[in-house]
């Protein structure tokens, strides 16, 4: 695109009354830039002026110096153009008032000693904004060469056929594969369920044999039972499926990632790119490379992980103390469904029948948690499984021992009916210990609500076990991606295919696949059912974008991609490796090999690449490279004393909004700094820093989300990253003769904006202690 | 960020709530290519998680994904936004559906820069809502820093007094309007998603609780207010009375819920929400007590079992499972007696405190007025989702108590059905 540019800048909202404008427009003529200023630009007269010089003077790449990026997006935003937003409003004017920072009186304006900071400020910005576009592009979208939009479900339970369904619906073709040789999943051997809806009362005959009649109302559904996913390799919309049956072993299984300790020689240093290749075939032998297509493979577009939950097996011992393992009548409550779904209930150690069972919600020994994996689900299970023994016998009795009876919500109402039962017995308590009397079991509890000490006789004890995800035995995705086949930090999500965001439930790690039902946390079939939906909504959706040649969440709808200049490569995989979605896989040598329908966009392979040959059209190591070079450095040569400059680089999801929260309150803060937004404290690369203090800058900081187990960052790994990364340019910094307190990281939650200034003032008076940059210039 | 190549469309959605319920679904569904009309009475997006200081159980805020969002929002010209807006009619079947908006004044037009000029120049205070009455907030205001659409309002209550004018004439951008006037628009939709939210149970209701009676009985959605940095105590947590911060505080559950006179249902989230509040007084306070009163803790689930057991281990926190009796206030020193029978040993707990919360339940907005739709609802207010017909769907807690991660499955599932009845149009 040719560029023709424009330079504007508005005087409202008391950037004219705080700033030199006819000074700050001096800027950008001496770089030959046609400069406009006006009193309100976002008023139907400075909209009309943009709009005007954009039809008849044919400018495409505007410099907008008023207001935050964040306000105004509407007003601003020309199809077709490059538009950057100079924020003077909330990033000078606001944060740094005249009355702190004074204008110049008319003598001091003669004086070359007199700093205005204000000033200097506001230039600095233009001067970066112009920077900026003069190497940014207008973004053209990734199309693949052919889309594929058939859905793969993994898993033929009850999430696996109402997400089949739920696409069908609106006309996408669905496969679903299931391991065993029928459909249904775990639901099919139930006796009844749970009630599903209002008014959540009595127990309902189980709702998957119906679900699995009415697949055949769906041409475009096919079923493959006895079918497991071999590999999944490729990216959303150009997935190459390999399927198989359970227990075949194929050349296209999916291979495993090399063990730490395999990737080192004899003395101890890491094996070169190669050589790890090597290493990586023969650790899977008789698997083929990642990157070797299976000639047989099924294309798909997108993939719901439905593959459910087994029933936790207790360990040899693991509830000794409950009789379990010792005690044929000792049961969990899956056993305990198979014989209810068989008949009346009977003993197992006798086959009489079983008319007093006793429930229990948890191991105890001192702990009021209940067993593993239960969720809310297995306090209903209990109440359901008490129900079928009142079912099957008049007289017979349940008890139910909990420590919290979970019926959370509506389902309050299932509760309550069972209550109205006089045969089950419901109570907090302890249980503390099972024994046997003459082929009676005797159940002891503690602290219960019918008194400390309890005991109660009873032909059966049923243990209320919970739900493992699959997940927790085998990736099952079979990802041949580098990174590994499976989703990644399972381990923080008790082996949940869960995600970590409250906000975003279905967001993964890993782009174009969407967990559904109980793979991601114990759920009712209601609650299955309803999580299925969702999760084909948002494979649908995936499929869409990347039809469309956008980015998926959180930069939804970004045009951008990563491109790699490979020329430069030296097969470092540092991108590989730190991607924190698996998106770039490498070939034997260590070539990366992008997948750009996999990437989210943040940037994070720009910011670790130490050859620096990723970037984004319109956001890229020589952009971000020249704002920093546009900051002024003043010297001893321009006052006696020169402000000290400091950079910093600022997470626009949550630490650049709150900056402009924190001058909407009109905080204030050191003017010796500047700001520039990156997309996720993972792009920022070292360069920039390193840039910024060789030409003189006193001190450089990244303020971005807050890390660790409970992570904020929306890209999930991009400010741990970041952390890593600084650490590491400490060592440089030292070298070099500089502080490694000259460069700092600072985690910040959006609504923490009351402590920026804080934050931003003790680092610039920790470098003013410091002193100057002794590079300064030079 | 704009894209051209367009999924399928066949005809539009409205979304009613622009809580997180319906921002999810509204969004959900505009990024697989439909056209969304999201419709709030609020003049800002957010509904209740907008006031919350943190979710459980990350105690992350919720103004971090509110904003990814909003972003999502002003980068997807394929959703228009209504604020100040009610449906007041809906007519028509599955795939047809015509509905009326009625859009409120908000007095201030998209010339509004937030200079705060107007808020300074109004001399009339009235009460906010959004920090339930505990804060006084100019006639003129922006709702709350990260509001958006990030707009200032003029409340109706000062229209027609001089305060307006002033409000008016304090404008350099000619932004306020005071002669705007409500309007209606018709819209021609396929689909409908209620996600109308819930509103706090009325405590006042609760007669042997004690609130409005004491001033140092607060509802845990003033407990957020109290806590969050843009509240009224700028996040010092400090108790009515005299503004002592409280150095024992109780926690009262099921206030509401789980009760046949009240609320019979459970209503999901209080456990929870009482725990994080007391790691807010936990986190202020590093002598304070924190008394929990339940029924039996609802923490299903690895994230929130985990959360739990966190709490456990704080020494100064105790958890009691007893349904709370009474309360009655010492008019001396205002503190509270929270009267109490430990469920397990039976004891009979007079525990003095120097604030008490009140877990108050959650009730469907439209329990307390229904919506101009043919639509279900239950003894209880939950609008009940009739898939077979299709059409109108309720989302989130419009439809049943959640959390905020199941409100946001639920509504990114209803985004689907959504777009069903559309394409089977």
């Amino acid at each position: 695109m040719d560029k023709k540019y424009g330079i504007y800048i508005c005087e409202g909202c008391g950037i004219g009354e705080a700033v030199d404008i006819e000074k700050l427009g001096d800027v950008a003529k001496e770089e030959g830039l046609p400069v406009k200023t006006c009193p309100i630009l976002c008023g139907q007269a400075g909209v009309d002026l943009l709009k005007k010089d954009i039809a008849d003077e044919g400018v495409n790449t505007l410099v907008i110096a008023a207001c935050s990026r964040r306000v105004l997006y509407d007003v601003f935003r020309f199809d077709g153009c490059i538009v950057d937003r100079v924020n003077l409003r909330e990033g000078v004017v606001w944060t740094h008032p005249r009355s702190k920072y004074p204008a110049p009186t008319e003598e001091q304006k003669d004086d070359d000693n007199f700093v205005d900071h204000v000033q200097l400020m506001a230039e600095d910005y233009l001067k970066m904004g112009m920077a900026r576009v003069k190497k940014v592009e207008l973004p053209e979208p990734y199309l693949l060469e052919a889309l594929n939009k058939k859905i793969l479900v993994i898993g033929g339970g009850i999430s696996g056929i109402s997400a089949a369904i739920d696409a069908a619906k609106i006309g996408y073709d669905v496969t679903i594969v299931e391991k065993e040789a029928s459909l249904g999943g775990n639901a099919k051997r139930w006796r009844k369920q749970l009630p599903g809806a209002y008014p959540y009362e009595g127990l309902i005959a189980p709702v998957i044999e119906t679900k699995i009649n009415d697949l055949q109302n769906y041409p475009n559904i096919t079923v493959r039972t006895e079918t497991v996913v071999g590999r999944i390799a490729g990216e959303p919309g150009d997935f190459l499926v390999t399927l198989k049956k359970p227990g075949d072993r194929t050349e296209f299984d999916v291979p495993f990632p090399l063990p730490d300790e395999m990737k080192l020689d004899e003395k101890g240093q890491e094996l070169d790119a190669e050589k790890m290749h090597e290493a990586f075939m023969e650790y899977n032998k008789g698997k083929q490379d990642i990157l070797q297509l299976d000639p047989n493979g099924e294309k798909f577009g997108a993939v719901i992980l439905a593959a459910g939950w087994r029933p936790y097996e207790p360990e040899e011992g693991e509830f000794a103390h409950l009789g379990y393992g010792q005690m044929a009548d000792v049961v969990t409550n899956q056993q305990f469904e198979e014989i209810a779904a068989m008949g009346k209930i009977i003993r197992p150690s006798d086959g009489k029948e079983a008319k007093s069972v006793v429930f229990i919600q948890s191991p105890g020994q001192g702990d009021d948690k209940d067993f593993g994996y239960a969720g809310a689900v297995t306090s209903l299970v209990a109440l359901k499984q008490a129900k079928y023994l009142r079912e099957d016998y008049e007289d017979a009795k349940s008890y139910v021992f909990y420590q919290h009876m979970r019926a959370v919500g509506l389902t309050e109402n299932f509760y309550k009916n069972i209550q109205q039962d006089p045969g089950i017995f419901l109570t907090k308590g302890e249980v503390t210990r099972v024994s046997t009397n003459g082929g009676n079991l005797i159940i002891e509890a503690d602290n219960t609500l019918l008194g400390e000490k309890v005991q109660v006789k009873a032909d059966m004890v049923v243990l209320g076990t919970g739900m493992v995800p699959v997940t927790a035995d085998d990736p099952v995705i079979n990802l041949a991606y580098r990174q590994g086949p499976g989703f990644r930090d399972n381990a923080l999500f008790d082996d949940y295919a869960d995600s970590n965001f409250i906000c975003f439930p279905y967001e993964t790690q890993r782009t174009g696949i969407y967990a559904a039902g109980a793979i991601r946390r114990s759920m009712t079939t209601e609650e299955a059912v309803e999580d299925a939906s969702g999760a084909a909504l948002k494979a649908i959706q995936c499929l869409e974008s990347v039809n469309r040649g956008v980015s998926v969440h959180p930069r939804s709808g970004d045009m951008t991609f990563p491109d790699f200049f490979f020329q430069r490569c030296t097969q470092c995989k540092r991108c590989t490796e730190e991607c924190p979605f698996g998106a770039i896989d490498d070939d034997e040598k260590g070539t990366p090999k992008p997948n750009p329908a996999r990437c989210r966009r943040c940037g994070t392979c720009m910011g670790c690449c130490p050859e620096r040959i990723i970037n984004f059209c319109d956001y890229s190591i020589d952009s971000i490279g020249s704002m920093v070079k546009a900051i002024g450095v003043p010297s001893e040569d321009d006052y006696d004393e020169p402000p000290l400059r400091i950079l910093g680089l600022i997470c626009e999801n949550d630490a650049y909004p709150a900056l402009d929260i924190a001058a909407l309150n009109r905080l204030s803060y050191s003017a010796d700094v500047r700001f520039i937004p990156v997309r996720c404290l993972g792009s920022v690369n070292v360069i920039w820093i390193k840039d910024a203090l060789a030409q003189g800058m006193d001190g450089v900081f990244l303020l971005g989300c807050k890390h660790g187990d409970d992570y904020q960052c929306h890209f999930v790994k991009g400010s741990e990253l970041a952390e890593i990364r600084m650490k590491k340019i400490g060592d440089a910094l030292a070298s070099l003769a500089l502080e490694e307190e000259r460069v700092a990281q600072f985690q910040v939650a959006i609504d923490e904006y009351d402590k920026l200034p804080q934050i931003v003032d003790d680092f610039v008076a920790s470098v003013e202690e410091m002193g100057p940059n002794p590079f300064k210039g030079f | 960020m704009t894209d051209e190549k367009a999924a399928p469309v066949s005809g539009s959605i409205l979304v009613v709530g622009g809580g997180i319920s319906g921002l999810t679904t509204a969004l959900e569904a505009a990024e697989v290519g439909y056209e969304v009309f999201l419709v709030e009475k609020n003049p800002y997006l957010g509904g209740r998680v907008a006031q919350l200081n943190q979710y459980f159980p990350k105690l992350c805020p919720p103004t971090c994904g509110l904003e990814i969002n909003f972003r999502r929002i002003k980068d997807n010209p394929r959703i228009k936004i209504l604020t100040l807006s009610e449906v007041e009619s809906v007519s028509g079947d599955p795939g047809n559906y015509d509905v009326a908006v009625k859009v409120n004044p908000r007095y201030v037009n998209e010339n509004c820069t937030c200079c705060d000029a107007c808020a300074e120049a109004c001399q009339t205070e009235i009460d906010s809502e959004y920090d339930f009455g505990m804060q006084k907030i100019k006639g003129a205001y922006l709702p709350f820093e990260m509001a958006f659409p990030a707009r200032y309002v003029v409340a109706p209550e000062i229209i027609g007094t001089s305060d307006a004018t002033r409000a008016k004439e304090a404008c350099k951008y000619d932004a306020v309007d005071l002669e705007m006037e409500a309007k209606t628009l018709n819209l021609n939709v396929g689909a409908i998603v209620w996600s109308t939210g819930w509103q706090p149970y009325d405590a006042a209701n609760i007669d042997n609780l004690g609130f409005g009676q004491y001033p140092n009985i607060i509802t845990n959605m003033m407990m957020e207010r109290l806590a969050a940095p843009n509240g009224p105590t700028r996040g010092k947590i400090l108790r009515p009375s005299d503004n002592k911060e409280p150095q024992s505080v109780a926690f009262v559950q099921c206030a509401g819920s789980r009760d046949e006179n009240h609320l019979p249902y459970c209503s999901y989230i209080c456990c929870m929400a009482s725990l994080k509040q007391a790691t807010y007084v936990r986190e202020r306070y590093p002598d304070a007590k924190i008394y929990v009163f339940y029924i039996d803790l609802r923490t299903p689930g690895y994230r929130y079992e985990r959360f739990y057991e966190s709490i456990k281990e704080d020494e100064n926190i105790f958890l009691i499972k007893g349904k709370v009796a009474e309360v009655s206030a010492d008019s001396g020193n205002q503190n509270v007696t929270v009267v109490a029978e430990n469920a397990v040993t039976g004891e009979k707990i007079h525990q003095e405190v120097e604030m008490v919360v009140l877990a108050t339940g959650m009730q469907p907005t439209v329990a307390t007025g229904k919506l101009p739709a043919d639509l279900t609802y239950n003894d209880d207010g939950f609008i009940v989702n009739d898939f077979e017909k299709g059409g109108m769907f309720a989302a989130g807690c419009a439809n049943k108590p959640a959390d905020v991660v199941s409100s946001n499955q639920n509504a990114t599932g209803m985004a689907l059905k959504a777009i069903q009845t559309l394409v089977s149009r």
